[in-house]
């Protein structure tokens, strides 16, 4: 609807995958895996609602659709928020509260290296922009990366069964191994 | 703040940083505000961040006299007010308003020729900032050098304040054209090219190879319709300011949320149509040709 949709794409198809745009109900249908990207979520939340996509959504979440967010899409797939406008609605499915623009401002926003339990190989880096990150995780949930700030460890990549989030955006450095790990985990759901 | 730790070299202000916090942008509308209710107005329609100005375009050529950067006040009142990201704008080299607005906390700094310029000859040295920068660009060289000095984010540059689209799509035709033409040029051609553009030969050559900017390209000036809005989509925007157009109009909140729509579905004629209905009123605006030459904001900046 909204956001970093092309970096994504390119990032899934070096990852092997084929790959649409999805804006309607139609397009849903035809995905094995969908990827919420990095943009606003409030925009992204109030677009899904107006053009009737929200239900369709949360219907396929339930139903098992293998889902990944980055950042806003972490947002979205959280079941708890914080710090978001009162109106503000997310799509669900993750046991998780999430703290909007948790480490500050855009003038707040950084680099770093990261090590991603289950992905192999040296730290990734890892670009967080006005990021959120995990409050609270349910007991469902595994935390695979953190990010220690002011003396407390804030879980930033995360997973629930089909469902995987990071509060930074992979899409945009050219590493491309978390969009393989979601391939995978799509590739498992599918066969 | 995120502190270091061994482990974790930590980077503030990085170029990935800055540039792609434009990308999230993306397919959204940023919208001109001058209070803190038109800033949740914007919020509630959907709008993807806020410009915080003292004045609107429309505004400041009605008025005339300098125009300067916003009362830090005013942008805290905005800051506070929204939970989306809050840009504001600076003069064309003013660096010292650039460094009052970063330590605001502003999310991105408009070096705009909407203000009166603060020097004629140079533009601010974007480099030197934390703080993302958004420039206008009215051709490729222009845009080139402005991301040689640091900008992080284009836009076209219209005429600002008319409510009159016409200058945003020349604007954007010219960028897009040139830069169809570079991709096409043999490699010993681009030298000359570069020299044409007046732009530096290695980001002349990348933008050939890549046959995109190295920065998120938006549109604006004169965006005033949701057909507008999807036009300059269509034409290659991948974004969407909009100055004067929606709170000069005669029912903001309706068409800011139309605008939203149209440019998530800029391909799609049965939407716009459906959105733009029942909006009342759109801004009266100018043309372009009306405002004397020395206010012609497109102008400024070089």
């Amino acid at each position: 609807m909204q956001g970093d949709v092309r970096e994504h794409l390119s990032a899934l198809e070096e990852c092997g995958a084929s790959t649409i745009r999805v804006r309607r109900v139609d397009e849903l249908d035809r995905c094995d895996g969908l990827v919420l990207p990095g943009g606003e979520s409030t925009t992204i939340d109030k677009l899904t609602r107006t053009f009737g996509l929200r239900d369709p959504l949360r219907a396929r979440i339930a139903d098992g659709l293998p889902v990944y967010g980055s950042c806003a899409g972490m947002i979205l797939l959280a079941d708890r928020i914080l710090d978001g406008p009162r109106d503000q609605q997310t799509l669900g499915g993750l046991d998780i509260t999430v703290r909007r623009n948790a480490f500050g401002r855009q003038v707040d926003s950084f680099e770093a290296d990261l090590t991603v339990t289950g992905i192999a190989g040296a730290p990734m880096r890892a670009v967080f922009i006005r990021a959120p990150w995990v409050e609270q995780a349910g007991p469902e949930v595994e935390v695979l990366a953190s990010v220690e700030t002011r003396g407390s460890e804030h879980p930033v990549v995360v997973r629930q069964g089909g469902l995987l989030a990071t509060s930074f955006h992979p899409e945009v450095t050219g590493d491309h191994r978390v969009h393989a790990l979601f391939v995978d985990m799509v590739r498992a759901a599918v066969s | 703040m995120a502190e270091n730790t061994p482990d974790t070299p930590i980077e503030h202000g990085s170029s990935r940083v800055k540039r792609g916090m434009a990308e999230m942008l993306k397919g959204g509308v940023i919208m001109d505000v001058v209070t803190a209710d038109q800033a949740k107005i914007a919020e509630d329609a959907g709008a993807v961040a806020v410009m915080a100005l003292e004045r609107v375009p429309a505004d400041i050529r009605a008025q005339g006299g300098v125009s300067r950067m916003s009362d830090p006040d005013m942008i805290d009142g905005i800051i506070e007010a929204v939970s989306i990201p809050v840009m504001a704008k600076a003069r064309i080299g003013h660096f010292v308003e650039a460094q009052v607005l970063q330590s605001l906390g502003v999310d991105y700094i408009d070096e705009s020729e909407v203000l009166t310029p603060a020097d004629y000859s140079n533009h601010i040295d974007k480099w030197a900032f934390t703080v993302p920068f958004v420039c206008g660009a009215t051709n490729l060289g222009e845009a080139l050098r402005r991301i040689t000095e640091g900008a992080a984010m284009i836009r076209s540059k219209g005429e600002a304040g008319t409510g009159d689209v016409s200058n945003a799509t020349t604007h954007m035709r010219e960028l897009r054209s040139a830069i169809s033409k570079l991709t096409s040029m043999a490699e010993d051609e681009l030298y000359v090219a570069a020299k044409e553009l007046q732009a530096p030969y290695d980001l002349v050559k990348e933008v050939a190879k890549t046959g995109k900017l190295p920065v998120v390209l938006f549109t604006a000036g004169g965006i005033a319709t949701p057909a507008d809005a999807a036009m300059m989509m269509q034409l290659g925007a991948e974004g969407v300011f909009v100055g004067s157009g929606v709170f000069k109009s005669g029912n903001p909140a309706q068409r800011a949320k139309a605008i939203v729509e149209a440019t998530t579905f800029h391909d799609d004629p049965d939407t716009i149509a459906r959105v733009s209905r029942g909006l009342g009123e759109a801004m009266v605006g100018i043309n372009v040709d009306e405002p004397a030459r020395s206010i012609q904001f497109a102008q400024r900046g070089w």
